[in-house]
């Protein structure tokens, strides 16, 4: 490869395309390398000097994030605000004061006290790991300036920007102002990895795995299309021309989809949202979602010290069933493990590999009184409102669980019961599971990871971290037939319904509902609505006789002429 | 001074958005304001990492003090956004 950094004519690089869409922008660069000053290092001698630039940093970085609190607004705010606090802390500067008094630079008198009240919180105990995130991000703000290192943490800029990572963690882009980024590329992660569900849910292109990428310069313009996993690091003109050419056909395309989801000759495929919450409504209703497939009610337990109140659950609940009347609503129940673990109940051992760990349905038979609770607010908040309540269980093995759950939510006097197939097992096993499971809904990044023994974060793997896998697409297939046999719903939840192929695919397989991130609706809408049923089992057919991923991408994409020429 | 026992009734106890109104309302103060749990050394109610670090959970009691002009009123403040939900 030739040197990326030079400062010379066109290079491409290429990566794996993961969130479609074209972006032409500079790139800047997440740094996550904490800034450490040197073990013991002493000022000159000067104390007040070092004093007074211990006090500016510290309230530069109070006020800078203040005033990005005041811009991101909401829960972002109140986060902000609160390191905000931490930085201007009373206590820490008399600390960090009594250090350079002793000789300490600025720097490092930073550094140990902040790392003096971690130790100290991380004692107090009902202190979450969110929270020390936040200090150790605080620190680490003040260290770099009085370093005069870059700040780590998502570029601040003022114009829009390609973003440039490593990879990219939840507690990275909370705080990324989605109209000032125009892209993601990243060295690591797959296709169902963190960053790829967030640049779907943005809407925003993203290529992931590409190698190279780490030595793009800052300020370096770059044309990412997510489609293909290109990266063209300072393009020719005439190249971002044709990929903004491409991206107004697709934007035109999607802009023109409307209505219930339908194939051309009218094989009607409900189009649902997946949302987190009722923050998420606004778009998923916008965009035309029909109802939603999946809410992932975890983030109303996580990060915090108690279980949500009976009260604050059913609202939750009740805003999300009230925006559908008559529609369907499918509620996954808590899906909690080591990854995303509950502070209020009692530490578990660590696991090594959480993702093959107590998870999902597994950790709720240990602590049935969560689910419970659970189910009762769900049956509250559907008595008086028109949504067709479906309740789901994650993380379902075999029958067992299945009929486990499916009684519990009859206790609690739920009717609706199914099970998301992630785990293989679950799929091979698909035909025994109809008689406990009411529908099934195929969460295909878990299933993807899991039958193709591929960690979702590591970016070597990203050929096996694909839901084109003949193998997974396998699964489905049979997963989606059991349901058909025995006339139960098989709808797909995960990110491989937002793909406008793969999402034909799954049709031409039996699937018979898709839910996506409500950004994706409308082009998912505008595919089924330029191929027939018939073209959509034929590129079923083709990819499941494909010999791997890409091989199947590329089989689905020639019998599906109509996709195509949406400029996907 | 005047001296203040309160339960926290604010359900996520003196975290989060509780910590932060409570040392905000207590650092617009110009006199001390210190806050302790148990048989702990009180700290400063304006200090928001030593406000965390008493890991004060909802039904905890703690013992706020302060001492300057208008001090039961803050104490009336403080005692409000610890109960609050």
């Amino acid at each position: 490869m030739t040197d990326p950094v030079a400062p010379q004519g066109p290079v491409a690089l290429s990566g794996v395309g993961v969130s479609t869409g074209t972006g032409y922008g500079p790139a800047l660069r997440l740094s996550r390398a904490a800034p450490i000053p040197a073990e013991g290092e002493s000022h000159t001698g000067d104390a007040d000097a070092e004093t007074a630039a211990a006090r500016a940093a510290l309230e530069g970085t109070a006020a800078e994030l203040t005033e990005r609190g005041e811009r991101a607004g909401r829960e972002a705010q109140e986060v902000l605000e609160a390191q905000a606090l931490m930085a201007r802390d009373p206590g820490l500067a008399a600390d960090v004061e009594r250090r350079i008094a002793g000789g300490a630079s600025a720097a490092r008198a930073v550094h140990d006290a902040f790392v003096g009240y971690r130790a100290l919180l991380s004692e107090a105990g009902a202190f979450f790991a969110a929270r020390v995130a936040d200090l150790d991000d605080v620190r680490d703000r003040v260290v770099a300036t009085l370093m005069g290192l870059p700040v780590p943490g998502v570029p601040h800029s003022d114009v829009p920007f390609v973003l440039l990572a490593h990879d990219l963690a939840p507690a990275d882009t909370a705080l990324l102002d989605p109209d000032l980024v125009l892209a993601f590329v990243t060295v690591e992660g797959g296709p169902t990895s963190h960053t790829a569900i967030l640049a779907r849910s943005l809407g925003l292109p993203a290529v992931v795995a590409c190698a190279g990428s780490n030595l793009i310069a800052e300020h370096t313009p770059v044309l990412v299309d997510g489609a293909t996993g290109e990266v063209a690091v300072r393009p020719d003109p005439q190249q971002v021309e044709r990929a903004k050419a491409r991206a107004a056909v697709r934007a035109e395309a999607a802009a023109r989809s409307t209505g219930p989801g339908r194939t051309c000759d009218g094989h009607p495929v409900p189009l649902l949202a997946n949302i987190g919450g009722p923050q998420d409504l606004p778009a998923a209703l916008e965009l035309g979602a029909e109802g939603v497939g999946l809410y992932r009610s975890e983030f109303l337990f996580l990060d915090r010290a108690d279980a949500p109140a009976h009260d604050e659950q059913v609202a939750a609940y009740r805003a999300v069933l009230e925006a559908f009347p008559g529609a369907k609503v499918v509620v996954r129940t808590l899906d909690s493990g080591a990854d995303k673990p509950l502070a209020f109940l009692p530490p578990r051992a660590p696991e090594p590999n959480p993702a093959l760990g107590e998870r999902g349905l597994r950790m709720m038979r240990r602590h049935p009184e969560i689910l419970r609770a659970q189910l009762a607010a769900l049956a509250d908040a559907h008595r008086d409102t028109e949504a067709d309540l479906h309740v789901m269980a994650p993380m379902v093995t075999d029958v067992e669980d299945a009929e486990w759950f499916a009684a519990e939510a009859a206790a609690a006097g739920l009717a609706t019961a199914g099970v998301m197939v992630e785990v293989p097992a679950a799929a091979l096993r698909a035909a025994r599971l109809t008689d406990a499971a009411a529908f099934f809904s195929i969460g295909t990044n878990d299933l993807t990871q899991y039958a193709c023994a591929a960690d979702r974060e590591a970016g070597s793997l990203s050929r096996f971290q694909d839901s084109w896998q003949p193998g997974v697409l396998e699964l489905v297939a049979m997963t989606a037939r059991a349901a058909r046999e025995a006339e139960r719903s098989c709808g797909v939840c995960g990110e491989a319904a937002a793909d406008p192929f793969l999402a034909c695919v799954l049709v031409g397989m039996g699937v018979d509902s898709l839910s996506m991130g409500a950004t994706a609706l409308p082009l998912v809408r505008a595919a089924l609505a330029a191929s027939s049923l018939a073209q959509c089992r034929a590129a079923a057919e083709a990819a499941l006789a494909a010999r791997g991923a890409a091989e199947a991408k590329q089989a689905a994409r020639d019998a599906l002429p109509g996709v195509t020429a949406l400029g996907v | 001074m005047a001296e203040r026992r309160v339960k926290i009734e604010s359900k996520v106890g003196l975290h989060a958005r509780p910590a932060s109104l409570f040392v905000k309302a207590a650092s617009a103060f110009d006199g001390d304001v210190h806050v302790a749990k148990g048989d702990a050394a009180p700290v400063s109610a304006k200090s928001i990492l030593g406000v965390m670090s008493l890991g004060a959970k909802h039904g905890d009691e703690i013992v706020v003090t302060a001492e300057g002009e208008g001090a039961e009123a803050l104490l009336d403040t403080l005692a409000e956004i610890a109960n609050a939900d």
